[in-house]
């Protein structure tokens, strides 16, 4: 699938309105956006926390190939398609 | 020999969402007013510190969200210091408003106060008809302003445009008005027919023709519209094969406190008039919901009747909307009329394709007093 929008160069970041909570109460992490709350698993977790608007794409999945020893083009082309799909619904932007 | 009580249904956790309906003074006269037919006037109402505690009872108890509400919600002097409270709590704050007594002093004090989102509702795309449905002369150009402002205070903002057979042929231009106005999201319901809606369900429900274009509008702009504005489809479901899963359960997720502290398990409930509701000032929000009666009056599937018990969809659309059954069947335990497997089905199906076309326009308006408001209260 194609990511429009997001190369290794892009800077993505939370939209404006959403926000990451740990959820206490339930023992997890969840995205907090309009009328949504999105449930993240433990690798949305790890690619969210770095939304810091200074990474780039690029250097996130660098962070991530070392951190989880894996190939750092395998993870680059999840976390587009990852973060393309949260794009489209508004919860990311670049 | 009276039958055995079944054991109570535990909730299967807490809530996600609160809907705080702060008031219920409101200046527009919406037909469909998702408010009771009966309001509470100003001093029936929660006073600051009872909705404090509320606040904080929700965070304990883990709710994540907290819509502000009404009625329109700033009315309300001491809005910001709920949002306040609801921040320390770091409970997400989404204020519902027809934004007409907005301004960009209280917006900056509003955000200042962190609120993150604004969910700002129009009554059409066009002055002329929105102001007629909203029976507010001026309404629809005042909140063209109050969008910009509601931007320029940094706030992200939805915009909530209930539709219906009178404006529903300009779904198009809403949609278009939407993207016009910076909203990053749009939902787009059609009426739910409770309360004031029922009352107006006559002037208020489309035709099929026009429930089939307004699904082709929508599919094409949702499409068109990637990553530029999110839209949110409420369907009708007087016109649906399946019901709708009405609050994602009752009392699963969501619950509703009224301006008199009623606690709520879906913000029509007091439609079904066979049902008590307690209220914050007898009782902790965590025990209401734990177990309270009208909370376990519905959770689960224990309650259910054929042909919802053995449905392989009943913990899909948990039968559909309970104020929906009681509405049209006088039984709020009856399978929503919505499903295609209710013995009351085609004569809900009939019942809206006869008033959508039966001419029947004009509107009774949202009154406190219950009085019929008839023919152009304003600008129309």
């Amino acid at each position: 699938m194609t990511a429009p929008g997001f190369t290794a160069e892009s800077v993505p970041r939370l939209a404006s309105g959403v926000r990451l909570k740990d959820d206490r109460a339930r023992g997890q992490t969840v995205l907090l956006a309009p009328e949504r709350v999105l449930v993240l698993d433990e690798t949305a977790v790890a690619v969210l926390r770095r939304l810091d608007g200074a990474r780039s794409l690029g250097q996130l999945a660098d962070e991530l190939a070392a951190e989880y020893d894996a190939p750092a083009d395998t993870i680059l082309a999840d976390v587009r398609a990852m973060l393309a799909d949260l794009a489209e619904k508004g919860f990311v932007e670049a | 020999m009276t039958e055995p009580t079944p054991p109570p249904t535990p909730p299967p956790g807490p809530p996600l969402g609160l809907l705080a309906e702060l008031t219920h003074r409101c200046p527009l006269m919406c037909p469909y007013c998702s408010n009771p037919l009966e309001l509470s006037g100003a001093r029936a109402e929660l006073a600051t510190d009872e909705w404090l505690r509320v606040i904080d009872d929700a965070a304990a108890m883990g709710v994540l969200q907290i819509h502000l509400s009404g009625g329109e919600p700033v009315v309300r002097r001491d809005l910001e210091q709920l949002i306040a409270r609801c921040r320390a709590n770091e409970i997400y704050t989404n204020l519902i408003t027809a934004g007409v007594l907005l301004d960009e002093a209280r917006l900056a004090a509003l955000a200042e106060a962190g609120l993150e989102h604004v969910q700002l509702s129009i009554q059409g795309s066009r002055a002329e008809t929105a102001d007629r449905i909203g029976g507010y002369a001026g309404g629809h150009q005042k909140k063209l302003e109050v969008a910009g402002l509601i931007r320029e205070a940094g706030l992200p903002l939805t915009v909530n445009a209930v539709v219906h057979r009178q404006n529903l042929d300009h779904l198009d231009e809403i949609i278009e008005l939407a993207v016009e106005l910076g909203a990053r999201r749009l939902e787009v319901a059609h009426t739910q027919y409770y309360g004031w809606a029922y009352a107006n369900r006559a002037a208020l429900m489309p035709t099929p023709e026009q429930v089939t274009r307004a699904n082709e509008v929508v599919a094409a702009a949702e499409e068109r519209l990637k990553g530029v504005l999110a839209i949110d489809y409420v369907v009708p479901d007087y016109y649906a094969k399946r019901p709708k899963a009405c609050m994602g359960g009752w009392g699963r997720q969501f619950l509703n406190v009224t301006p008199t502290g009623k606690v709520l398990p879906c913000h029509a409930a007091e439609s079904i008039t066979d049902m008590t509701f307690e209220t914050v000032r007898a009782r902790r929000l965590p025990e209401i919901w734990a177990d309270g009666p009208a909370f376990q009056r519905f959770r689960g599937t224990a309650w259910m009747p054929e042909p919802c018990r053995s449905c392989d969809r009943r913990e899909i659309d948990f039968g559909g909307c309970r104020c929906q059954a009681f509405a049209l069947t006088g039984d709020a335990a009856a399978t929503d009329p919505a499903c295609g497997l209710s013995p009351h089905h085609d004569r809900m199906v009939a019942l809206a394709e006869g008033e959508s076309t039966a001419g029947a326009d004009r509107f009774r308006y949202r009154t406190l007093r219950q009085k019929d408001v008839v023919g152009s209260a304003s600008g129309g």
